[in-house]
């Protein structure tokens, strides 16, 4: 009779813990989110840089004047690092599920320079690591984010020369291939 | 006794009761339940609580949404340096710590008359120290300055650099102060708009012509005469364009308001309610006020223009509507602080003397509207549209946003910085050459140098 009570209760102990036989629902890996994530925003970056700043601006057709001060200029456009942010920007419109920021260990906007720990970390983990990436969980205000950074490598001459020449810059030797910074996502845990 | 007092505190309850409701939902007069005098900004619309207290409840969430139901356009058209978006990134948590400059009410807090400073600011001059602690390392001109001058010297603004960043600084660099005089563009703007059906017809009108002699002279020395705009374009209601009504009395409208003016010049009435001039009019008041009157205000007026309720008619002289007129002796008429009484013996007063005298063409002078209410113009379908700006705040404070839309139509950026920053020129009118000199395009033409290649 005991051992029927214990087996009993054993059977009952499984079948409550498991969810009565209920399937478990499996979130997707932060770094697979966050690693997706960055596929489109790298093949956006990289895809504006070549085939819209290098292809008509003033080492191409000259047709547009990319500019820090676009705004100003009747042709001016966007220079690649704040297409990159008016994105990022566009989608902290859309939704607070994700955050995005292009940011360097020379930057020629010192806002721009890692700012956190974990960025800290990051960006000079992905420099002294070419191709891989770095993910991190840090705590910022009483959000805890899962942080990952991305090498962003200069992908055109037209991002090399401009960083190397602006009066701003820390550093002035740049080279295609070169990681020039860091494109940090941040997922609230 | 006791039934007295139950009986005295029921009818007292009652009695405070009906009158809080009625201060509350009837009276245009709130002032029971202000909190503190509202700023320069907002002082004319204290009493319509519910444009900026949208929502008991809804915290400062609601109190942004009215900012930003007022503010947003200018603020976009400036090319605001700090929009909430900058803050947004958790990365910017520690910042918003210190100082959340998510919510403009972070800065500019109303009803603290006692500490609210220039541009209604309500923090102390130095909070640019809080996020650009690094320049006076990174800039060797800037490691003597007190960070309280950033943004109170002329060189730095919070919102609106667009006349101030280095690029344009060196842009414009070692320009005589004094270039070649632009001549004004004309507005056409009311063109391009939709007329409504002239009335001449109508022989009611006609009557009433005959009746005002005077009048009909005046309006037909008009633009509107000469546009075929008649007495109906004006004194009907809207929805009876068509002429239809021949009994007049029934649509006739003694007094023309702004839905009047704005069936041909809506930019101009939207312009005239987002200002100092007509912004109790504006749509976005929670309820209707009283026109402005120069009394109500803290600026000196004229003794005898202190009733006037500011309206279009109150500047644009009913059936002469003669832009020169509002251009300057319209504002003359109510304005009398220093700056305006020095106008007419300033160099752009005298060139407004020879404009009126027909020494010099028209659009050859300065106005006040010249830089008050400039003109702008923009393409429009491939046609240039030029527009008087009717909000006469919309480029006064702070007085840099002046540098671009109009001081540099005839002046250097080096002269019209300075001549801003002087407080004493602008007084008397630039009178004279500015007192002081702002150093930031020496500074910037420093720094071209010392990274230029060797």
């Amino acid at each position: 009779m005991r051992k029927l009570l214990t087996a009993t209760s054993l059977i009952s102990a499984v079948l409550l813990t498991s969810g009565c036989g209920e399937e478990t629902t499996k979130g997707i890996d932060p770094a697979i989110y966050t690693d997706s994530l960055f596929a489109v925003m790298k093949a956006d970056r990289t895809n504006y840089t070549k085939l819209v700043i290098k292809r008509l601006g003033p080492a191409g057709a000259g047709a547009i004047k990319p500019d820090e001060h676009w705004k100003d200029l009747e042709n001016g456009a966007p220079l690649p690092a704040q297409m990159f942010r008016a994105g990022a920007e566009a989608v902290a419109d859309l939704t607070d599920k994700f955050t995005y920021s292009l940011q360097s260990e020379w930057p020629i906007n010192k806002q721009n320079a890692p700012k956190t720990p974990v960025e800290q970390a990051g960006l000079q983990f992905i420099g002294a690591n070419p191709g891989e990436n770095y993910y991190g969980e840090e705590t910022l205000g009483d959000v805890t984010y899962f942080t990952a950074v991305y090498p962003d490598v200069a992908v055109s001459d037209a991002c090399t020369i401009c960083h190397n020449e602006h009066k701003d810059t820390p550093k002035t030797d740049f080279k295609v291939g070169d990681v020039m910074g860091g494109v940090v996502i941040r997922v609230p845990l | 006794m006791k039934t007295f007092v139950w009986s005295a505190w029921i009818i007292l309850s009652i009695a405070l009761a009906s009158y809080f409701s009625y201060r509350m939902f009837s009276s245009e007069d709130k002032s029971d339940f202000l909190i503190g005098e509202a700023t320069h900004g907002h002082f004319q619309i204290e009493m319509a609580c519910e444009t900026c207290h949208s929502d008991a409840f809804g915290g400062e969430e609601a109190l942004q949404n009215a900012c930003v139901n007022c503010h947003a356009e200018e603020l976009e058209e400036a090319h605001d340096s700090h929009p909430k978006k900058k803050f947004t990134d958790p990365r910017e948590a520690y910042r918003i710590e210190i100082l959340d400059a998510r919510y403009c009410i972070s800065c500019h807090t109303e009803h603290q008359a006692e500490q609210t400073r220039a541009m209604g600011v309500t923090l102390l001059d130095d909070y640019c120290y809080h996020c650009h602690q690094e320049v006076i390392n990174d800039r060797p001109s800037h490691a003597d300055l007190p960070f309280d001058s950033c943004a109170s010297a002329g060189c730095h603004n919070f919102h609106d650099n667009r006349a101030l960043y280095e690029k344009f600084l060196v842009k414009n660099a070692n320009q005589p102060w004094l270039a070649e005089i632009a001549k004004i563009a004309s507005p056409n703007s009311s063109s391009h708009m939709k007329k409504p059906t002239i009335t001449l017809k109508n022989s009611a009108f006609t009557q009433r012509i005959a009746q005002h002699p005077d009048i009909a002279q005046h309006w037909q020395a008009s633009s509107h005469a000469q546009s075929g705009v008649d007495c109906g374009g004006c004194h009907t209601a809207a929805n009876d364009k068509n002429n239809k009504t021949q009994n007049i009395k029934e649509t006739w409208i003694e007094k023309p308001g702004l839905d009047q003016c704005a069936q041909c010049h809506k930019p101009q009435t939207t312009s005239f309610t987002q200002g100092k001039h007509g912004m109790r009019l504006s749509p976005e008041v929670s309820n209707r006020l009283h026109p402005i009157t120069p009394k109500e205000s803290h600026l000196t007026f004229n003794a005898d223009s202190s009733d006037i309720q500011h309206g279009c008619n109150s500047c644009h002289n009913a059936h002469t509507f003669n832009t020169q007129d509002a251009a300057v002796e319209s504002c003359l008429g109510c304005h009398a602080d220093t700056h305006s009484l020095a106008f007419n013996a300033s160099p752009h007063g005298q060139k407004w003397q020879q404009e009126l005298t027909g020494e010099i063409e028209n659009g050859a002078a300065v106005s006040c509207a010249t830089c008050h209410m400039p003109r702008i113009t923009h393409s429009s379908n491939g046609t240039e549209v030029t527009t008087v700006q009717h909000n006469q705040n919309w480029n006064l404070r702070p007085n840099e946003k002046m540098i671009r839309s109009v001081c540099m139509n005839c002046h250097s950026l080096e002269f019209s910085i300075d001549a801003l920053a002087d407080p004493k020129l602008i007084e008397n009118n630039f009178n004279g050459k500015p007192g002081i000199h702002i150093e930031s395009i020496d500074w910037s033409l420093g720094r071209l140098n010392e990274n230029a290649p060797k």
